[in-house]
């Protein structure tokens, strides 16, 4: 029976010092199935593929590939079993195209010189095949992440890999990706392939998955059919408990302005259209706005604007009846602005720095962390960090002194979070604060944004996420293409409304009210 | 032992002296391709150095002469280092160096100023060639190194220029600045009596010494060594959270250059050595500053200790027999060394590999794990999946 398996990790022990990462896991792949890897964060998914892929040794357990034992010793090992992966983080060389970036490392040659033609062939059949649609000619840096997604599996595919791992390839995306990526993961499974696809949205495991094999805190929790079961079934399975989906809140009871922005324009980066346009907005106390859109509508560049990453071009902002348009970045942080940033590796850490460092990144300069000579007080910063750790539950290896590159995703999240709300500002600009984290966390992080409201702060909420929109927010501000196209009542409106106006479909006037 | 090994600073310390024995055995086989004979001596001679004389005294004296040197050297590595722990890799330093070298000449030479606005002068003379680097670096994203580079061209033949007023008529050198501006002349506080009266042992060298331990303090101590650190690690993230990115990277890259600067100052004003006004190579000091930095596991107490090494070898290489080598020699070999000691990175990197593999090995060694029985398929039924 078990040639009926592509690929099996069986009884896997992998420890750390100090802690067992992965306990007697177990975890069958059969021929053309999608099977969906669920865990929270810390649950040993990721270490479970890097066994996989011969990043690490297990200490007990055996791979079988079509039924026999393979070694795994490396990823030329894994690649040469057929193995591929899709990274949470793209693996792309942002200054080449889409073609070179998919037959590097296997360039087809003549005497070393480039045969791109028949490469070129082979990815539009591919292309076709699957239904990924790719412009081979562009550059990486210029497509979305989308078509950067759909570059990497078009990369596995180049190299005729029938294993394809998928590592929380919905993380990025669109709610209009997510359906399509859907649609490209069962096409593949349809022409044989095994997918292995790790996640933690239950709604897409329950869309895609036939079967799922649920982890939690480094152990086996079972394996089970998608059909037979229910998401609260999983949820409880992944979490230990049950989980509430829906957001607990009172009605908003939005008080003064604390955010006043008039006729921001922000220049774009990409292209010589503005990428933001003449948006008003305010935010009160006690409310929480949400800017809604699909990626890449102004939004990213609304809250540079906002916080001071990008010069505007036109406009005004006014923070607490104060004109911060021009303040730099640390006058607006200490006027009472907390930012949760987009990029958490590129704005929200400096991974080679400590957690307690890290944790303390916004307010290193004040008198309880640096003395009048400016020497840091690192007594000081030890215990406030060890009380952030505590407070938020960030979990790390070495505690205060981990290195932040070290951390989980979902825990460096926190870490962002816990230094941000912390601090206690009037106004939270909180962009996509759950991104890539599992329901657990995600119900944590919703329960502070609502604390934090609830204590009479403003927050901006710009979010991709339709449930997180739909939840959370008290009022939902549209934006397409650099513009507020739509206001909108989360309690009167639906999805389907929603999704009109993020499409551009549907347009109002909106005031700045 | 194996967890020492893991602790930074001692591999540091480690991958420094396996590049130093590198070094010196690569030195070992040039020198016996060149003239088998005479290899194994001449290599003890750069090992000596000082050594190289048996009268105690003499010795006293030369030492003294090795560390004359070592004090600018390890004010060029202090510079490489500042900068690289903010991101830049200040290859600046030669022309910096020269800069503050000039000015204290000059200083002291034409205008008769006392040693210490002399010693100011180098320090903003050395400070201004490094904003000019972190001003372009900040504002137009130009390449440090490339515009470093090309600085230091500048800043060597301007030195030629500006020097070339205060030589001696029947050479190429520069005056001598104990004869001809005694009052530049750095004081000695009576540390050249440790030394057997040799007149070049100054305040510069424990001057550079203490320089050394502030950097350190800077560095790990301060709110300000925390920015600079940050701004080196992830310049949006410094950004992000308010700190002025631009204005570090200006601030370090002037502090650098003042601390090159200031090596220029304490080489020349103790009058060791004139400048050469025909020159036409950039002075190896500062780019031997960059190998002391990183052969000191950059770490500024870690500096100390390189730069004198590396000038041991550079003074030990002078021993050389030239009966037997030509009088390039010393140099070749001495650059030879001074060549591996900026492998200590990569060292280290394979030291970290080589130990990350043993592990492998011992943990898969170690546990008698029970191989595991005919798979236990996870669920009842096999039949079902599949389909989509």
């Amino acid at each position: 029976m078990s040639e009926n398996y592509a690929i099996e990790m069986l009884h896997i022990t992998k420890r750390f010092a100090g802690i067992v990462a992965n306990d007697d896991i177990t975890l069958q792949l059969k021929k053309g199935e999608i099977h969906a890897l669920l865990g929270e964060n810390g649950a040993g998914k990721s270490t479970l593929m890097s066994v996989l892929f011969g990043l690490y040794h297990a200490e007990e357990g055996e791979i079988r590939k079509d039924g026999k034992t393979v070694e795994i010793r490396d990823p030329n090992d894994a690649n040469d079993l057929g193995i591929g992966m899709v990274h949470q983080h793209f693996k792309l060389v942002e200054c080449f195209t889409v073609l070179d970036n998919i037959i590097m490392g296997v360039e087809p040659n003549k005497m070393g010189f480039l045969q791109k033609k028949d490469a070129r062939k082979k990815v539009l059949e591919l292309s076709e095949k699957y239904g990924l649609r790719v412009d081979p000619d562009a550059l990486i840096e210029d497509i979305t992440v989308g078509m950067q997604q759909r570059t990497e599996i078009l990369k596995m595919l180049y190299r005729e890999n029938e294993i394809l791992i998928f590592d929380e390839p919905t993380a990025v995306l669109t709610p209009q990706e997510i359906e399509e990526l859907m649609r490209i993961m069962k096409n593949l499974s349809a022409e044989g392939k095994s997918i292995l696809f790790i996640s933690h949205k239950l709604n897409e495991i329950m869309a895609v998955a036939d079967r799922c094999t649920v982890l939690r805190k480094g152990k086996y929790i079972g394996t089970v059919n998608v059909k037979d079961t229910t998401m609260e079934e999983l949820s409880a399975m992944m979490v230990g408990r049950n989980v509430n989906f829906h957001v607990e809140k009172t009605p908003a009871e939005p008080g003064e302005v604390l955010l006043d922005v008039s006729h921001m324009t922000v220049a774009s980066k990409v292209h010589k259209n503005n990428a933001v346009r003449d948006v008003s907005l305010k935010v009160r106390a006690g409310e929480v706005v949400c800017i809604a859109g699909i990626d890449g509508n102004g939004q990213s560049e609304f809250v540079y604007g906002v916080t001071g990453l990008e010069p505007l071009v036109s406009g005004q902002i006014t923070l607490l009846g104060k004109d911060i348009s021009h303040l730099p970045i640390r006058k607006r942080n200490v006027s009472g602005m907390g930012h949760i940033p987009e990029d958490r590796h590129k704005h929200g850490l400096v991974l080679d720095y400590s957690l307690e460092n890290n944790l303390v990144l916004e307010r290193y300069f004040e008198p309880e962390f640096t003395s009048g000579a400016g020497f840091l007080k690192k007594k000081n910063i030890r215990s406030y960090a060890e009380k952030l750790i505590d407070n938020f539950d960030v979990r790390s290896g070495q505690g205060a002194v981990t290195p932040a590159r070290s951390m989980s995703g979902g825990n460096q999240q926190k870490a962002i979070i816990a230094r941000e709300i912390d601090r206690n500002p009037r106004l939270l600009v909180a962009v996509q604060p759950t991104r890539g984290l599992d329901v657990g966390a995600i119900e944590n992080i919703h329960k502070r944004i609502i604390e934090h409201r609830d204590a009479g702060n403003g927050v901006l909420l710009v979010s991709l996420e339709l449930d997180e929109v739909m939840d959370v927010s008290d009022r939902i501000l549209v934006m397409y293409e650099g513009e507020i196209v739509g206001e909108l009542d989360p309690k009167q409106t639906t999805v389907e409304e929603l999704g009109l106006y993020m499409a551009g479909a549907k347009k109002d006037e909106v005031s700045a009210e | 032992m194996k967890n020492l090994l893991k602790k930074d600073g001692v591999q540091s310390f480690v991958a420094s002296l396996i590049c130093i024995v590198l070094g010196l055995l690569i030195g070992y086989i040039v020198l016996l391709f060149i003239n088998p004979t005479g290899a194994g001596a001449a290599i003890m001679e750069v090992i000596k150095n000082f050594f190289h004389y048996s009268k105690p005294a003499l010795q006293l004296k030369n030492f003294g002469n090795t560390l004359v040197k070592t004090a600018p050297l390890l004010m060029c590595s202090l510079s490489v280092l500042f900068c690289y722990k903010v991101g830049l890799f200040n290859i600046g330093v030669a022309g910096q160096y020269v800069a503050g070298s000039c000015a204290a000449i000059y200083c002291a030479l034409q205008l008769g100023w006392g040693w210490l606005p002399c010693l100011l002068a180098a320090i903003i003379a050395g400070s201004v060639f490094g904003v000019v680097v972190g001003l372009l670096k900040a504002y137009r994203n130009v390449n440090e190194v490339i515009s470093g580079i090309m600085l230091n061209w500048i800043g060597l033949y301007l030195s030629n220029m500006l020097l070339s007023n205060v030589k001696e008529v029947a050479s190429p050198y520069t005056l001598h600045i104990k004869t001809e501006a005694a009052k530049a002349l750095l004081p000695s506080f009576g540390l050249d009596k440790l030394f057997n009266g040799n007149q070049y042992i100054t305040l510069a060298i424990p001057l550079s010494v203490i320089v050394a331990v502030v950097i350190s303090v800077v560095l790990n101590q301060t709110k300000f060594g925390y920015e600079l650190k940050a701004t080196g690690l992830n310049r949006n993230a410094a950004k992000y959270c308010g700190m002025a990115e631009k204005r570090n990277i200006i601030v370090s890259l002037a502090i650098g250059g003042s601390l090159a600067g200031l090596g220029g100052a304490l080489l020349y004003l103790t009058d060791y050595e004139q400048w050469l006004c025909t020159g036409s190579s950039v002075p190896g000091m500062g780019f031997n500053g960059i190998a002391a930095a990183f052969l000191g596991g950059l770490n500024p107490i870690g500096t100390v200790f390189s730069s004198y090494f590396i000038q041991h070898i550079t003074s030990g290489g002078a021993f050389v027999d030239k009966t037997m080598y030509c009088s390039q020699i010393s140099d070749l070999i001495s650059s030879i060394i001074i060549y591996l000691c900026g492998f200590v990175l990569f060292i280290k990197y394979a030291m970290n590999n080589i130990i990350a593999k043993r592990e492998k090995k011992a943990a898969a060694a170690g546990p008698e794990a029970p191989q595991p029985e005919a798979p236990k398929p996870a669920e009842a039924d096999n039949g079902k999946g599949g389909e989509a």
